[in-house]
Parts: C-alpha cells; structure tokens; sequence
C-alpha cells in the first residue's frame, strides 16, 4: 500500500511538469496550428531565468583573506555578495536563497517577451508551410537556443537548491497512520505539484472566464469565422504563444530544486511531452492534462523494482506502450474529438 | 537513331564509384611501405586527443583537452615544464618526442561509441594521429582502444573507470592510467567500515551499461566480504534523469547505506533527489543514513553542490596531494589557467607524457616498442606517487585515493577532502581475476599496423 501511495505522488511530480509542457504545446498547437518542438528549449530556458537571477542576486566583489591561502598558495580571494554588504548577512543571504521562487517574477516578463520573439521573429513565416516545415524549424531553433545557453553557462548542471524553509522531506505516512518512513516525500516536490495545480488553474480559468478566453476558444474551434466577425485572432494567438512559453517557462523555474538545471534538459522533456499531447488528444487541454499526470504515474510504477524484474525494461516503455495502445483504441486521443484539427 | 548507354546518372554513378574507391582507407590494409601505421617522417609528430567536446561531458572533456595541450606545450620545451621536471624518467628533454615537435589535432568523441570510433578514425587516417588520447567514457574508451588495436594505433586512456577496459576488453594496444572500479570498491571497504562499522544494509542504484556493472559487482563483493549485506541492488536507465521513483522506495527497504553507481549527471541527479527524500537526515536500523558515491569527479562535485556535504567516494588523484609532482602540475597548470586540474585532466596529461617517454626510451614510434617499454615500466612525479604500468593487463597501480564531500568549503575548489590514501597493495588484484575476464582475457598479440 505504501509502496502504491509513494509511486502515485512521485507520478503525480512527474506528471506536473509533464502536464505544464504539454499544456502550452497544445495551446500553441491549437491555436496556431505549429507543432513547436522548441517548447523543450522554453522549459529549459525558463529553468536558466532562476539560474540567470540566482547569480545575478549572487554577484560578488572579492575581498582578499590573507589567513588564508588558494591552491596556488596565494592569499585567498573570497568572493562577498554585493547584497549582503547593502542589506546585511542576514537578511541579503535570506534574498539569494529565496532565488528560486523569486524567479517566478522575474521569468513571466522574460518568457513572454521570448515567445513573442518567436512567434514574431520565426514562427509567424511558417504558419502555411507543412507540419514538416514546422517541425524541422521549430527543433533547429531548439538546438540553437540550447547551444547559446551551453556557450555561456557551460555543460555541466548548476546547483539551484530551493529555500531552507522548503527543503527536505516530510513523512507523510505518519500523518495518515502508516509507519515512520514508510512515505516520505520532498517538500518541494510538493511545492511543485500545488504550484502546477495553480497554473493549470489559472489558464483554464482565464479561458473559460474571460472575453479574451472565449474569443481564443472561438478561434481554435473556427479560425475563420471570428476573422471574419472583424476580430483580430492573430494577435490574440500571438498572446497565446507568450502565455504558452510563460508556462513552459515557469515549470522549468520550478524544475530548478529537482535536479540541477543544464543545457539539454529542454529536449530530456520535449519528445515524452508530444507523447502526452497525443494520448491526451491534439489540441485537447484538459486531455493534456489528464495525459500528463496519466503517464507521470504509469512511468513511476514502471519504475518499481516489481515492474522492472516482471517485465525488463518496462520503465523506458511504458509511456510509448500506452502511447500505442491509446492510439489504437481512440486514435484521436483520450479527449480528442472529431473534427478538430483535421483537414 | 543510335542509343548510347552514355547517360549523365550513368556517369554519376561511375565517377562516385570510382571516387569512394580512391577515397578507401589505406589503414587497414597492408599496402603501404611504412613499418608501422602513421610512421613520422617529418619533422612533426601528431597525438590525436578525442575528448567530449559537445554533449552533456565537455566540460569534462575540455578540462582534458587543456591538460593535453599543456603537456604537447612541455614536451615541446615552453612552459615551465610542469612534471618533466619531477618525473624519475629522465628520457624526456622538453625537445618534442625524438627530436620531432609534438602537434595534435582534436576530435569531438560525444561520449557515444560511435562518434568517439568516427573521430579516432578520421584522426588516424586524415591527420595522420600516432596515438590516441582521451574520453570520458568507459563505453568510450573500449569503443576507441578497439578500433586503435585494429588499425596499429596505440590507445592511452582517458577517464575510463569499468574494470572491462584493462580486464575482458583489454588489448596489447591500450593502456590505462586511471584507476577502476574494482580498486575503488578495495580502497573504500575499510573506511567505509571504520566510519559506519561492519553490520550495515546496502541498497545499489546502478546506471545500466558497462561501468555501472562493474561497480556494483566490485563494491558488492568488497561491502560483503566486510560482513554488510546487500538488500536490493537496482539498474537505472542511462538516460533516466528523475530518480524520485528508484530512491522512493530506499527508506523502506531496510537498508541504511545507499550506494549510487552514477557517474556523471546521473550521479548529480540521483543524489541531489537522495538528498532531497531526505534520507541523510533519518535514522534506520537505529543508525544514521549514509550515501556512497563509488567514483566521484570534481565536476559531478560542483554540480551536485551542497548535496556532496560528508558522502564518501573515490578519486583516482585530487589537486590536493602533496608530492612533488603533484604540485608541479598544478602550479604550472593553475597558473595557466586560474584553476587546479581536475583528476580527468591529470590522467590524460599523465598519459601524454608516459606516451612521449616511452617512444623516447624505445627509441621509436613503432606501437610495438612503445607497449614494450610501458610494460613493467615503474615511475614516480606524476602525481599520484609511485606508480606500475602492469605488463600482463596495461593497468596502471598506484595509491587510490578515498574523498568526502567537505563540510564547509572555502571556495568552489575545495568540495573534497582527502580521507585516506590507500596503499597500492591493497587494491593490487591478480591479471586473472574474475572480474577481470579470469583466465581467458588476453591482450593479443601488438599491432604495429600498415
């Protein structure tokens, strides 16, 4: 039992930033109608905004210690904050251990102001080519993205730890009867989880229960028509495409505690991300979000020692083996309806 | 009306032919005059270094790719000479290898097996490379060391830490410097027994291919002949990047020692998500929890960042050795380039300069009489301290070194402590060890190549 609870919460993680990708692929996939296999790179460049404010917050003058040497035997230079000399070692280490979570302010603005860049800059021009087009432009511009973050940030991971406060783990199973230490579970992953409800929310929300939303919705179910009504949908899809990169952006900020941010995590996510949008059906957004946390789960207890020694290699399978078997039976997805983008 | 059978594809056709006809590789067939592959005849010798240059290792493999140009640098008399001045052999006189200047050209290995095959082959073939250096790979590195046995290339390892490179998969062309698993695992039973004590439970979490194989099956049989018992041991996909659902189920099991056989950015993630679980703050069995990492590298260090603090590892050489030609290096190292070599870095300069020593002392490029005067070949002022080039298997022993995470380090170059050096002898095993492909492994004969 415990063992089945642990797995549902270690998907239900997965499954968040599964289902915050797959979200804006569907979004942009649904109003633009372009498969944007540099959606990875957003995720990925959203995790370098905590980095990039981690070091901004962090930029140091460098103070010689002369009780001390280096690896050269020379006095050793200590590198000192510049905020912890403005606001006191207290309270200016509080702010830079805090980047994380304030990188959420920092990296809306940033990721918008991308995905409009984008979509102006690049996109735009291929909205009447072939999906094949599409693809091939939208995954060069992925490789080029990730390769400028490698030329400045290097290759290897950079730590991105989350606060003290939020650091750690909980032992959930002592709160519902279990055991000590049959459940424990990392508190930011916890974090990460309510995080992704709230953002999974909030676009829906904004869809369902604003006019903005209702001519967008309008607009993915008949382009045309309301182009017609005299309503400019183009630039409402433009401000979708930002929205969209905005949640790519904020999972991947998000992402930072979990493991250490690097260049190619962007494409670590983008392929299992496309799979969630066909399971869930193209251009479905609550399907993506089913499908997300659907697989984030299926792929946790393909993980289990169980699973792995019944069926080797189950755990690398799982999600294109539903992926098939879901195509099979509904072949426009879970939530996939007729008609919508088919020709 | 005449038909000619004279067409333009037809033409194409005959000219590519012809053209990847010409084009065909000489190496590997025995047409040339030369006595052995790649001979100078110029006055110029060019090394091949095959190191990451893109992919998730080329910080790693340009930290090599540095480390190799300062030593072309000091064999080639500029520089402050670094260790030629501290190495017992004396054969080399900052005068090139045999009178001939040093060059090298570079190849981008990927860490993938077959782009690391390709651009060994493109150096041997087009640049005309007389050996091989680098890697960041075992898969690599016996990738590479096969091809250079084929082709009459001598291989001198890079970071290679599986136990097949110099064991089943050894051959009469390759040598290696580093250090393997199974001398990591002798070297840190005893203080993993001293620090956590003789009754102990591990749980292995091991990524899925060569290396990682080697390592569990080397700690698991150093831990339990120590008295602790293994409860689960777990293969990881290579590419997994999220370990939450193979630690998940650690605490539970019983056990009280998880040992991650990661290397690299596996290594980052599943201790940063170990870390994360919390399981260095909890008790099991009555005893305090406790992470191994059987191989850990300065850049897996930075990466992992806080999470390294008190972990237990090994480390074929640390910047932080105290001999003399361990401080050589890293002067002459640091000062080029403001930081202290990385042991990746170390391994490969080391190879380069026993490479040029050994022709020196050969008195020729022939791979045959360079593996000659390898074999049984003992030095010192590398580094690492004394230090044997086996003749039976081209491993090379020497003291390893056991590291902890530092509690409160001064600055992001001292993330590691030193724990203990432990003695060449204890983690001397014989040629024909099972782990090492037992009776049946075999250098072959040495390939001279043309």
């Amino acid at each position: 039992m415990d063992v089945i609870l642990l797995q549902i919460l270690n998907g239900l993680d997965k499954g968040s930033a599964y289902a915050l990708i797959a979200l804006g692929l569907t979004l942009i996939f649904g109003t633009l109608g372009v498969v944007n296999f540099a959606h990875g790179a957003l995720f990925m460049i959203g995790a370098f905004c905590a980095v990039t404010l981690q070091k901004l917050l962090s930029l140091s003058h460098t103070v010689i210690d002369e009780t001390q040497t280096d690896f050269l035997g020379n006095p050793l230079k200590i590198e000192k904050p510049y905020i912890m000399d403005w606001f006191g070692p207290e309270i200016g280490g509080g702010i830079i251990e805090w980047a994380v979570p304030l990188s959420i302010l920092f990296t809306i603005p940033v990721m918008v102001a991308v995905g409009f860049a984008m979509e102006r800059g690049l996109i735009k021009h291929f909205y009447n080519r072939p999906h094949a087009d599409q693809i091939l432009v939208t995954f060069g511009l992925a490789i080029v993205l990730q390769e400028i973050i490698k030329y400045f940030f290097g290759a290897n991971p950079i730590p991105t730890p989350a606060p003290e406060a939020l650091s750690g783990s909980i032992d959930l199973g002592v709160m519902i009867g279990f055991e000590v230490n049959e459940i424990v579970y990392p508190l930011w992953r916890m974090v990460y989880f309510a995080f992704a409800a709230v953002i999974i929310g909030a676009v829906f929300a904004f869809l369902q229960f604003t006019t903005f939303g209702m001519v967008v919705r309008a607009g993915m179910a008949d382009r045309e028509t309301v182009g017609l009504l005299g309503i400019n949908i183009d630039r409402r899809f433009t401000i979708m495409f930002g929205i969209a990169a905005a949640v790519a952006g904020l999972a991947g900020v998000m992402y930072t505690p979990i493991n250490p941010p690097n260049y190619h995590m962007g494409m670590d996510f983008l392929v299992l991300s496309f799979v969630v949008v066909v399971v869930g059906g193209m251009g479905s957004l609550p399907g993506a979000v089913l499908a997300g946390f659907l697989l984030g789960i299926l792929e946790s207890f393909a993980s289990t020692t169980w699973a792995t020694t019944t069926i080797p290699g189950i755990n690398q399978v799982i999600i294109y083996l539903v992926a098939i078997v879901v195509l099979l039976t509904r072949p426009r997805g879970l939530m996939g309806r007729k008609g919508v983008m088919e020709e | 009306m005449s038909k000619s059978n004279f067409t333009r594809r037809g033409v194409l056709k005959t000219s590519a032919i012809a053209g990847a006809g010409v084009a065909l590789p000489t190496i590997f067939t025995a047409s040339s005059a030369a006595a052995y592959t790649n001979e100078p005849t110029g006055s110029t010798v060019t090394l091949g270094f095959n190191v990451p240059q893109t992919g998730p290792y080329a910080d790693e493999g340009n930290d090599e790719l540095l480390a190799q140009q300062l030593a072309v640098e000091h064999l080639n008399g500029k520089g402050d000479g670094g260790c030629l001045n501290t190495f017992t052999s004396k054969a080399l006189k900052g005068n090139g290898i045999l009178g001939k200047k040093v060059e090298f050209v570079t190849g981008d290995t990927q860490t993938k097996s077959d782009a690391a095959r390709a651009s060994a082959k493109s150096m041997i073939e087009k640049d005309g490379a007389i050996m091989i250096n680098g890697g960041s790979s075992s898969g690599v590195a016996v990738a590479v060391q096969g091809l250079c046995q084929e082709a009459g290339i001598v291989f001198m390892a890079g970071l290679t830490h599986s136990n097949d490179t110099t064991g089943k998969d050894r051959k009469a062309n390759g040598f290696r410097h580093f250090f393997n698993a199974y001398m990591s695992a002798a070297a840190l039973a005893p203080v993993l027994a001293k620090e956590f004590g003789t009754d102990r439970k591990t749980y292995h979490l091991t990524a899925d291919y060569t290396w990682g194989w080697t390592q569990e099956e080397s700690i698991k049989a150093a831990t339990e002949a120590m008295g602790w018992e293994t409860v689960n041991a777990v293969k990881t996909p290579l590419a997994a990047t999220d370990f939450s659902s193979y630690i998940a189920p650690v605490l539970n099991s019983g056990a009280d020692v998880l040992v991650l056989n990661h290397y690299g950015g596996n290594m980052i993630n599943s201790l940063t998500n170990a870390v994360q679980f919390g399981l260095l703050d909890k008790q099991v069995n009555g005893k305090d929890f406790q992470i191994v990492v059987p191989l850990y590298s300065e850049l897996m260090a930075a990466g992992a960042g806080e999470n390294i603090k008190g972990v237990l590892g090994s480390m074929n050489y640390n910047w932080q050795l105290d001999n003399a030609g361990s401080k050589a290096f890293v002067k002459s190292f640091g000062e080029k380039y403001g930081k202290p070599p990385s042991n990746s870095a170390q391994t490969c300069y080391a190879q380069v300069l026993l490479y040029a020593d050994a022709c020196e002392r050969a008195g020729t490029f022939n791979p045959c009489g360079v593996g000659d005067a390898l074999e049984g070949f003992e030095f010192d002022g590398l580094g690492n301290g004394p230090t044997l080039y086996r003749a039976d298997d081209h491993q090379c022993f020497k003291d390893v070194l056991v590291v902890r995470g530092a509690q409160n380090p001064t600055n992001q170059y001292d993330t590691l402590e030193i724990v203990e050096k432990t003695p060449v002898e204890q983690v001397t095993y014989p040629p024909d060890h099972p782990m090492f492909g037992g009776k049946d492994a075999s250098l072959g004969e040495c390939n001279p190549g043309a």
